[in-house]
């Protein structure tokens, strides 16, 4: 009877002594992410998928200048200019090639307009080759841009973190 | 027919332990290897080649991509040698940022080969604690450059942005996350039967061979030769940090196993010194026409906007003439030849690259060897094949 009661009490108290290392694990944050069901939040800096960004008014920024075509080290930028209704230069056509771009962030350094950004997106996977050149109309933020405070907050930090954000 | 005695084995280019695509052809005796002939190419990009054809500064994106494993060491000396070429002078924060930057380079590389190492010796943990660790630093390289492995943060003439503000926070998140991280390789790894057994005496080298083969880094070192570039040819302000040189006795993998964790603990050290002493002052020299303007200036000033638009367009032209620069980069001496004909294009760009001359060591280490520790031996070199090929 003793014995069973020791062997008890080694149950007890004694194995969950033996388990410390692993329970504490069970209150630890755990190093992985569940990843598709959850995402890490990138950096400010992060460089994704481009984005062209607008005035207020929703006219585009970028002026067709090609800065930007000129200071990529993968030759993935192509534009034409064209004049609009009011006598301003515009891009009639831009257009980057995902898959020659390798994300250095040069094009959005040498914008002297502050009109291309690299944003957040990181997932861009296709079966189509065709679908990685992007084009004007879909790296344009829409107008009027959905209200995002979350995207509000972000420029901002970003400002802090020394990129130059300037919405007017 | 004669009677063959040898046989001969291909190892690679698809075999895992071989860290990419290298092929080791193998003549075997039984278990001995008799001969021992590495077969680089497999990964030839051309760098080098492609270098000649961008302009000074786009160029930088190129260097990135040689050493993937150590983008800031790699930045860095592209950076120093095209300075030293302009004779530019950069602000002193930048010098000592740019320590900070490699030495974290450093441990990152370095936890990368022990993850690799180990689990070619069969410790498949050690994987998973070094990726732990180095997800910190990424981090780090994430809020200063933006991107997670090519970073292009060292820039011509200073640092691409100014550093983020919680930059020392996150370093020092990350100081003591390899700190802790440390203390669970040495448990794991220093006093292991199996892994010393397959490391101790295995791919050894002497101190007179070590520097016949012209081997620098920590297969120098391992030797028992006391050269580090960081001591013995200063560069970004490295005198003003107090480290030591680890370096091993024999030469061989277990060795160099511990004269590399002796490393990231003298890394840790001058980061430690680096962001206690960050000095203030710009992120960037104000070199016209050479160095881009900050964006503000940019933005409301004329001149500077004229700059910015010549500089990306043109470059800036360099003068006629040669500069060698070397940095000791996580595998050893990495230096760059640049030769400048007046244009605004590099003539001629060629890389010392440490993992190619210490590969080339290999059949020296392994010859007379069983053929396991040709797999030991591979990985003690800590070769990329990004930066072999190049």
């Amino acid at each position: 009877m003793k014995e069973i009661l020791k062997a008890f009490g080694h149950v007890i108290f004694k194995m969950p002594l033996g388990f410390v290392v692993t329970l504490k694990h069970l209150f630890k944050k755990p190093v992985t992410l569940d990843y598709p069901a959850r995402k890490k939040p990138m950096a400010p800096r992060y460089r994704g998928r481009h984005y062209l960004e607008r005035y207020d008014d929703g006219t585009e920024r970028c002026v067709c200048c090609g800065l930007c075509a000129a200071a990529c080290p993968a030759d993935a930028i192509y534009m034409e200019p064209e004049q609009s209704e009011n006598g301003e230069r515009r891009a009639k056509m831009y257009e980057i090639n995902l898959l020659r771009c390798i994300f250095c962030g040069f094009c959005e350094e040498a914008c002297p307009e502050e009109a291309i950004f690299l944003g957040q997106d990181y997932e861009f996977s296709d079966y189509q080759r065709d679908s990685f050149i992007w084009t004007r109309e879909q790296m344009l933020v829409p107008h009027p841009r959905q209200d995002n405070p979350f995207k509000r907050i972000y420029r901002r930090v970003r400002r802090v973190y020394g990129v130059t954000d300037k919405t007017k | 027919m004669p009677e063959q005695r040898t046989v001969t084995l291909n190892m690679g280019p698809q075999h895992p332990s071989t860290h990419g695509v290298l092929r080791v052809v193998v003549e075997l005796d039984g278990e001995r290897v008799v001969k021992a002939t590495p077969v680089i190419g497999y990964l030839h990009t051309g760098i080098e080649k492609t270098m000649e054809s961008k302009l000074y500064y786009q160029a930088l994106v190129c260097t990135d991509r040689m050493d993937y494993l150590a983008p800031m060491s790699n930045n860095l000396g592209y950076c120093l040698a095209v300075e030293k070429l302009m004779d530019i002078e950069v602000p002193e924060k930048v010098q000592w940022a740019r320590v900070c930057l490699a030495e974290l380079t450093r441990i990152k590389s370095h936890l990368v080969w022990l993850g690799t190492h180990s689990i070619d010796l069969g410790a498949m943990s050690m994987l998973l604690y070094t990726f732990r660790d180095r997800e910190s630093i990424i981090d780090v390289y994430e809020a200063c450059g933006g991107q997670r492995m090519m970073t292009s943060y060292i820039r011509i003439g200073g640092l691409a942005h100014e550093l983020p503000v919680d930059f020392d926070k996150k370093v020092r998140r990350a100081v003591k996350q390899v700190n802790e991280g440390l203390a669970d390789y040495e448990n794991l790894l220093t006093n292991n039967e199996i892994f010393i057994n397959r490391t101790r005496n295995v791919a050894v080298i002497s101190a007179e061979d070590a520097i016949a083969w012209s081997l620098s880094g920590p297969m120098l070192r391992g030797s028992g030769v006391k050269h580090d570039l960081r001591k013995a040819n200063p560069y970004s302000g490295y005198e003003n940090f107090d480290f030591e040189i680890a370096y091993g006795e024999k030469g061989d993998a277990y060795d160099r196993y511990l004269l590399r964790l002796k490393e990231i603990r003298q890394s840790l050290r001058i980061i430690n010194q680096a962001l206690d002493g960050m000095p203030e002052g710009p992120y960037r020299a104000r070199v016209p026409g050479v160095v881009l303007p900050p964006k503000e200036d940019v933005l409301y000033k004329m001149e500077s906007m004229i700059f910015h638009f010549k500089i990306i367009t043109e470059g800036f032209k360099a003068p006629v003439g040669s500069v060698y620069q070397a940095i000791e980069s996580p595998k050893g001496e990495f230096g760059f030849l640049i030769t400048g004909d007046g244009s605004n294009r590099p003539r001629r760009v060629r890389v010392r690259p440490p993992s190619f001359i210490n590969l080339a060591s290999l059949p020296r280490l392994v010859e007379g060897g069983m053929f396991s520790d040709v797999v030991c031996a591979i990985g003690s070199i800590d070769i990329v094949l990004g930066e072999v090929d190049r």
